[in-house]
């Protein structure tokens, strides 16, 4: 999907250009082009397919939940599910292919090590997959589901939005499905088109009573996985299925928790607030050295997370500081997450006593930018160009942003 | 190279792959070749036949299949689905005079549920539609109870958040019923299967009518429970109707029995107004599911007496000779009573005294629930996420700010403190 990039500017009087921004006399977006693809020429040449758009960032290696060792972001979830099954003896892992290990290799190893019953196949229907889950959560056990890709969950959404998330509330607490948690393979990948590439999270934010987890590499995947199957309420788990390989870093072994609903501030900064989730996170903070390169603008960059339920006070604090917010994502512009998060970051800097340095607290102009008619849908060759630009179209809304 | 053939045991086990052999090796199928083109025709005039006990005069055809129980066990049988008739009179009743604000009657089909309630363990799971309170009635859940969840009062297990008849109870193994159709059916082969890997002898029955059996939910829930063998029984109350659309623009094949062996699945199709043939076959499915790890497929055959809810006028599309035909002539409750009658188990004067009694108990459990206060207002919010999220906290006092400074609009002595 198209990455959209909203921003908002908090306060026309008080941050609204920033001194010594360094553009330089020529179009500006023209010099910005030419220096960030220095390959383009328009003479056709052989393709190739290309790498990712981005350079994966590791985290650092954490040192407070015991002995680590290398693991990409598909032996991370391997990690998280085995330490699962060896603790819990009610839990049981199903789904399209998992037995064999999985298409992503998820669940390498997991069904000689555990036994037939407890990792195993399902038929191919995914409103199956996810009622059977429920089924399973209500009687007592944990239930991990997987949906082989992300594109493929919207047979299940009755069963999520009308049963799962509503299984509490409903009964007046009798009966709940906290033990189930839901996975699959989210976002773009390069070459997945319209049906390999989605990133699904914007409809299931309208739905209280579930939590939608994204982790942006290993050490979270794995930390947020197991927080999501010990949370007593039904979790959707999206992994960036371009990470699988791609995102490698020092994991702990043994079982540990990143808590939900708690946003990442992965850097800090003073002039520009970015938010971003998943595999956006990393372009984003490309796009932050840039700006502080060519800019000299400091960009603080936060990791969402959890989707919903959202940490609103992380990132509206950060807009308090910083008076500029940006969101990128994947999915499309109109009614993305990031409408959301605009819509709710402008309400409470109007309706919360904002800090007295902000002389134009009631001005408040958000501005909308569409990079590249976002709204689309991916087909592959657009893929491969837009992913080329997008770092590029995201510094371009940045630019905007701050000498506005 | 390797196939897999199916053995009459019903094991699948490996053959070295013979391509010289004329047998078919294809890994999806073990059947024979066949040299003439022949399509299969369904079996739609004379399919599966109808099990039955008692004929429509409530008299046992085959003394072998009498199940044979206690006076007592007969005399409970026949009290409650009259309890569960005379309640729906009274709550329809209601609603009509805008106590309640919706009911659904169980008029005609008391015997799909008392017969397969009484053959279950009290232990097992069950999973409904909204048809099913004699289910409930049969395993104890009081009158007060019933009359709470339709008053949506303080005393309702469900906290008064659904709509009436969406009864549940965790005491009694029976799950809170959700207003979207057949979602259940794979929800019923998970649980199944949970039970199966608890080891504790526990069955799981769901039960959905056949209008919700065209739902892709059943199909999953079908394939699921037979694939992953779970000890599982579906029951299917086919009452003819799916609110105006009568069953044959429901489906063209055979009703749902048939559906069964195309999923690998045991199925039989019963009378479902005689509650002994209703008990006989859950009985066994139960015994046989939990024994073999495998489900059952049971589709009573019924009529559907009364509308499909308070918001149904059936006249526009049945006529009132078809319903007066089962209301006087196949009525599970009648043919209880002749089978009792014809044993001297009951008589004019127990009939007379237990529906003066029965309606009297009925009675006195609505007007108790009709004074009762409603929950209270912090429950719109609790229970979203098993912990109150931030963001419901500051909706929640949003609210009560909002009610305080405008109580004059807001009837909070109806409401619990």
């Amino acid at each position: 999907m198209a990455a959209a990039a909203r921003f908002l500017l908090r306060g026309a009087g008080s941050k609204a250009s920033i001194a010594n921004v360094n553009i330089g006399d020529q179009s500006l977006f023209g010099i910005t082009l030419l220096r960030l693809s220095p390959n383009c020429s328009s003479q056709t040449k052989t393709q190739r397919r290309n790498a990712a758009h981005f350079t994966y960032h590791p985290d650092p290696v954490p040192t407070e939940y015991g002995p680590t060792t290398k693991m990409n972001l598909f032996q991370s979830v391997t990690s998280a599910l085995d330490n699962t099954l060896a603790s819990d003896p009610t839990a049981v892992i199903f789904g399209e292919d998992v037995a064999f290990g999985g298409v992503f290799r998820c669940t390498v190893g997991l069904r000689d090590k555990y036994g037939k019953d407890r990792v195993f196949n399902t038929p191919l229907c995914e409103q199956g997959i996810v009622g059977f889950g429920i089924g399973a959560a209500v009687a007592g056990a944990t239930a991990i589901a997987e949906i082989q890709f992300a594109d493929y969950i919207y047979p299940a959404f009755d069963q999520i939005v009308n049963e799962a998330a509503k299984y509490r509330y409903r009964s007046g607490n009798l009966f709940d499905c906290g033990n189930l948690t839901i996975r699959a393979p989210w976002g773009c990948v390069g070459h997945g088109s319209l049906y390999h590439s989605q990133s699904p999270e914007a409809f299931f934010a309208h739905c209280p009573g579930i939590k939608v987890v994204i982790p942006r590499g290993p050490v979270q995947c794995k930390g947020l996985l197991l927080s999501c199957i010990a949370d007593q309420n039904p979790c959707i788990f999206f992994e960036p299925k371009i990470l699988y390989r791609a995102a490698v870093e020092q994991v702990p072994t043994e079982a540990y928790t990143i808590p939900l609903s708690q946003a990442e501030v992965i850097q800090e900064g003073s002039d520009v607030t970015l938010v971003a989730w998943g595999t956006q996170i990393h372009v984003l903070r490309e796009v932050a050295n840039m700006a502080q390169e060519k800019l000299g603008v400091s960009c603080e960059l936060i990791d969402l997370q959890t989707i919903l339920p959202w940490d609103t006070e992380t990132v509206c604090k950060s807009v308090a500081k910083t008076g500029r917010l940006l969101i990128s994502h994947e999915a499309p512009i109109t009614g993305g997450f990031a409408a959301e998060i605009s819509s709710t970051v402008q309400y409470l800097q109007l309706m919360l006593h904002l800090p007295s340095h902000c002389k134009h607290q009631s001005q408040i102009i958000n501005w909308v930018v569409r990079a590249l008619n976002a709204d689309w849908l991916t087909a592959v060759l657009y893929q491969i160009v837009y992913h080329r630009y997008e770092k590029t179209c995201i510094f371009t809304s940045l630019i905007k942003l701050v000498t506005s | 190279l390797t196939s897999m053939l199916k053995f009459p045991d019903g094991a699948l086990r490996q053959q070295p792959f013979d391509s010289s052999e004329e047998k078919p090796q294809f890994p999806g199928a073990s059947a024979e070749f066949i040299d003439h083109l022949e399509f299969i025709q369904p079996n739609v005039i004379s399919g599966i036949p109808v099990y039955r006990v008692m004929d429509r005069a409530g008299k046992i055809i085959n003394p072998s299949e009498d199940p044979q129980l206690s006076k007592e066990q007969v005399l409970n049988f026949y009290q409650k689905m009259t309890l569960l008739n005379t309640m729906d009179r009274i709550l329809y009743e209601s609603q009509r005079q805008g106590r309640i604000s919706f009911y659904m009657t169980n008029y005609g089909e008391e015997g799909t549920h008392i017969g397969s309630a009484a053959a279950l363990d009290p232990r097992d799971l069950v999973f409904g539609q909204y048809r099913e309170a004699g289910v409930l009635m049969y395993r104890g859940f009081p009158l007060d109870l019933f009359m709470a969840q339709c008053y949506a009062n303080v005393d309702d297990l469900g906290k008064g958040r659904q709509m009436p008849v969406h009864y549940g109870s965790k005491d009694l193994n029976f799950v809170t019923i959700s207003s979207p159709l057949a979602t259940q059916i794979p929800q019923a082969a998970g649980a199944a299967y949970a039970a199966k890997r608890e080891n504790t002898n526990r069955a799981v029955i769901c039960y959905f009518g056949e209008g919700a059996a065209s739902e892709g939910d059943a199909h999953a829930g079908f394939n699921f429970s037979a694939t992953l063998e779970c000890p599982l029984i579906f029951f299917c109350r086919n009452n003819g109707y799916a609110i105006s659309t009568p069953t044959n623009e429901q489906y063209r094949g055979d009703g749902i029995a048939a559906r069964g062996p195309g999923y690998g699945m045991m199925s039989i199709r019963v009378d479902g107004n005689d509650v002994f043939a209703v008990y006989n076959a859950t009985k066994e499915a139960r015994r046989r599911a939990v024994a073999e790890n495998q489900p059952f497929l049971i589709e009573a055959m019924t009529y559907r007496i009364g509308h499909h809810s308070t918001s149904d006028d059936s006249s526009a599309y049945r006529s009132v000779d078809e319903v007066n035909y089962w209301d006087k002539q196949d009525h599970p409750i009648s043919r209880l009573r002749h089978y009792m009658t014809a044993r001297s188990w009951w008589s004019e004067e127990d009939e007379r005294s237990w529906r003066k009694q029965s309606r009297k108990m009925v009675m006195e459990a609505f007007e108790k629930a009709e004074k009762r206060h409603k929950p209270h207002p912090d429950l719109m919010f609790s229970d979203v996420y098993e912990e109150m999220t931030p963001n419901l906290v500051k909706q929640k006092e949003a609210m009560w700010r909002h009610v305080q400074q405008y109580k004059e609009h807001y009837p909070l002595d109806a409401y619990a403190k």
